[in-house]
């Protein structure tokens, strides 16, 4: 299999072409995890596709750079795959296999690869913040000149532990960027219903950060955007950037999204960074038929990873005690193991 | 042999280790210029400078968080809870995030952290600042537990923990930190997650840890007046656990006592119990009997504080009445 680090994109693939890819692989794979949801072979009850997202995902995975550190939301697919992860490593976490990322112990929401400076996917809203701090420490610690990058929802901008985080990065110089991929919505209560102050990029700069705000639309706004913060962010100048989208679908496979209006999710649908990336690139040299022929490569490359994920298989029940702590140390005692020590006497 | 205190043999530890390992850094508050709230850090800021003493606003979780993703970038941050009350604002990235990384990536990486915090009764310090909540860690897989009860062993257990591949909670006594005894740091120490005997009787086995250590030791001489000789164990790690050590001394008694100074309810005391019932069950001539706080908070009134938790006189006269 192709080394994942290799898949990385590099700061000369940054054209056009090659940002819708990024998006309709995207788009492509969430489609084919919602169908692994509704075939029930996926591990997770809990799925959270970032369809409508795609252009936050791109514009600012192209615009870090290899040794680059990240955390995500729950929501989180679409940037890992953006920073060069193997799709079908992350349909198998998914499925909850021996195959995936974390061997089936993390799933959608707890996915990871060291490898590709993924350090973790949260589904502790706000939870993966507070790592980006630390990477930033340790990095200005190491002289190494790697950013952090913190993903998340507009749901954890009404967490406390932000603002801390947010304090310590802006005092201490970081290079870290804190990204809000605002997709109006934190599970069911959209941000009017949650703050008074949805001018998001706004309560950064009460810290002494540089907060941006940028239409999640044009992939090509979000990655120039981007690239200006994560170079000041390499320099010691940490940022916020609001990223504003429309999350599609909702919250979760489950929901049929009972707080919104169809005719609000009609117009937000009209809002795809996919369909706009495409028609832009339609009026310039490319053709209907180049990318279409384009879209079903990826379609190809996206229907493999069910296959690999149905096929693969589960984790051995015994790899339970494993990874609790480091190898070497003692396993935790099974249960079972205990009562037949108890139960064994005399 | 040399006199030291508690605190002082802490702050060698650390300059020792951050000497030799320049990945280790100590994050908190008030760490640096003011020395830590109990002192253990004192100076250290003038050894290794502010960026390997930092101290921090008042942001107890993301001190924790920041540890946490420090340590998985390759530092072996030391992170600083002024008082062990203040994990519950810290429990999302010390329960969720820094025990269940390794875990939940499948074994890709650790967090070798070390969250060094106080807590316990004994300064008049209420409620809040008094607490002995070592269930809450021990009950949460994925997290090493060290409570230390000699000026040894706050050095020892410390060097040791900063050499832990996963995420150490070390919870010192702040009654001990003027704890002065004659050590020599140089001397072979035990393995990490040893149990220490402290001594050895025919009639009970008392196990415990931290301050608890020292009344029970004290418990031990009243008892020996009216006959009744004890084995006193010292925990030193609650996670690891060492029962073999406790096993082969409750095999050979018969008796056993466990004294904590966390509530009964649900404690650390009530885990040891049901453990010793279950695998000692054939050897125990009576109930093994818990001696813990009292399920209440803890108040400033020192009276009311005092006698909320175990003391070397209630520890004798509960040991005593198992011979009445």
């Amino acid at each position: 299999m192709k080394k994942t680090s290799d898949r990385i994109t590099e700061r000369s693939n940054v054209d056009t072409l090659g940002l819708y890819r990024e998006m309709r692989r995207i788009r492509t794979f969430e489609e084919r995890v919602g169908e692994l949801f509704v075939r029930g072979q996926s591990a997770g009850s809990m799925l959270h596709l970032s369809i409508g997202e795609e252009a936050a995902a791109v514009g600012v995975a192209t615009a870090m750079e290899k040794g680059d550190t990240f955390t995500t939301h729950h929501r989180g697919h679409g940037i890992f795959l953006a920073r060069g992860a193997e799709p079908n490593l992350m349909m198998a976490e998914i499925a909850g296999k021996q195959s995936g990322y974390c061997h089936g112990k993390g799933g959608s929401m707890h996915i990871a690869d060291m490898g590709l400076g993924h350090l973790g996917a949260n589904a502790i809203v706000g939870g993966g913040i507070p790592a980006v701090v630390g990477a930033g420490l340790a990095a200005r610690h190491k002289k190494n000149g790697a950013v952090s990058i913190a993903f998340f929802g507009d749901g954890a901008m009404q967490q406390g532990i932000l603002y801390e985080c947010m304090n310590m990065a802006a005092l201490w110089d970081l290079p870290v960027m804190f990204v809000c991929i605002n997709n109006q919505y934190g599970m069911g209560t959209r941000i009017d219903r949650a703050t008074k102050g949805t001018e998001l990029h706004l309560r950064a700069e009460a810290f002494g950060l540089q907060g941006r705000s940028v239409d999640g639309l044009d992939v090509t706004d979000v990655q120039a955007t981007a690239q200006d913060m994560v170079d000041d962010a390499r320099q010691g100048k940490p940022g916020f950037l609001a990223i504003s989208c429309f999350r599609f679908y909702g919250h979760a496979r489950k929901d049929k999204s009972p707080y919104r209006t169809e005719v609000e999710e009609a117009e937000g649908r009209q809002r795809d960074p996919v369909e706009f990336t495409r028609k832009q690139l339609l009026q310039s040299h490319e053709t209907e038929e180049s990318l279409s022929a384009l879209d079903k490569y990826i379609d190809v490359e996206m229907d493999a990873t069910i296959d690999f994920a149905v096929s693969s298989e589960a984790p051995p029940l015994t790899s339970m005690y494993k990874d609790v702590y480091a190898p070497g140390e003692p396993e935790p005692e099974p249960v079972n193991a205990r009562i037949d020590r108890v139960l064994a006497r005399s | 042999m040399a006199p030291m205190t508690y605190r002082d043999a802490l702050r060698q530890a650390l300059h020792d280790a951050m000497s030799e390992d320049d990945s280790i850094f100590i994050i908190g508050e008030e760490v640096g210029r003011y020395g830590g709230a109990y002192g253990v850090t004192k100076g250290l800021i003038d050894d290794f400078g502010e960026q390997r003493v930092i101290d921090t606003p008042i942001s107890e979780a993301a001190i924790v968080g920041a540890a946490v993703g420090a340590a998985m970038s390759g530092m072996r941050p030391v992170a600083e809870l002024m008082y062990v009350d203040f994990v519950g604002m810290t429990m999302d990235q010390l329960g969720n995030q820094a025990a269940k990384i390794r875990y939940m990536f499948g074994g890709q990486i650790g967090v070798p952290m070390v969250l060094r915090t106080q807590g316990g009764t004994g300064r008049s310090a209420g409620a809040q600042h008094s607490q002995s909540l070592e269930a809450y860690i021990m009950h949460t897989p994925g997290l090493r537990l060290v409570m230390p009860a000699t000026v040894a062993d706050a050095y020892h257990l410390l060097r040791q923990a900063l050499t832990q591949p996963d995420p150490v909670v070390f919870i010192e006594h702040k009654a001990l930190y003027t704890l002065k005894e004659d050590v020599d740091l140089a001397e072979e120490v035990a393995p990490w997650g040893q149990a220490a005997v402290r001594r050895r009787g025919d009639d009970v086995v008392i196990v415990t840890y931290s301050r608890q250590l020292h009344y029970t030791m004290q418990a031990a001489q009243i008892l020996d007046e009216s006959g009744i000789s004890a084995t006193v164990i010292d925990l030193r790690t609650l996670n690891p656990l060492d029962f073999d050590t406790l096993r082969v001394e409750i095999e050979k008694v018969g008796r056993v006592v466990v004294v904590s100074e966390g509530v009964m309810t649900a404690g650390v005391a009530a885990e040891l119990s049901a453990r010793i019932s279950e695998e000692c069950f054939d050897y125990l001539h009576d109930p093994v009997i818990r001696i813990a706080g009292e399920d209440i908070p803890i108040s400033v009134s020192q009276e009311l504080e005092a006698g909320s938790v175990p003391s070397a006189e209630s520890i004798a006269a509960t040991v005593g009445r198992l011979f009445e």
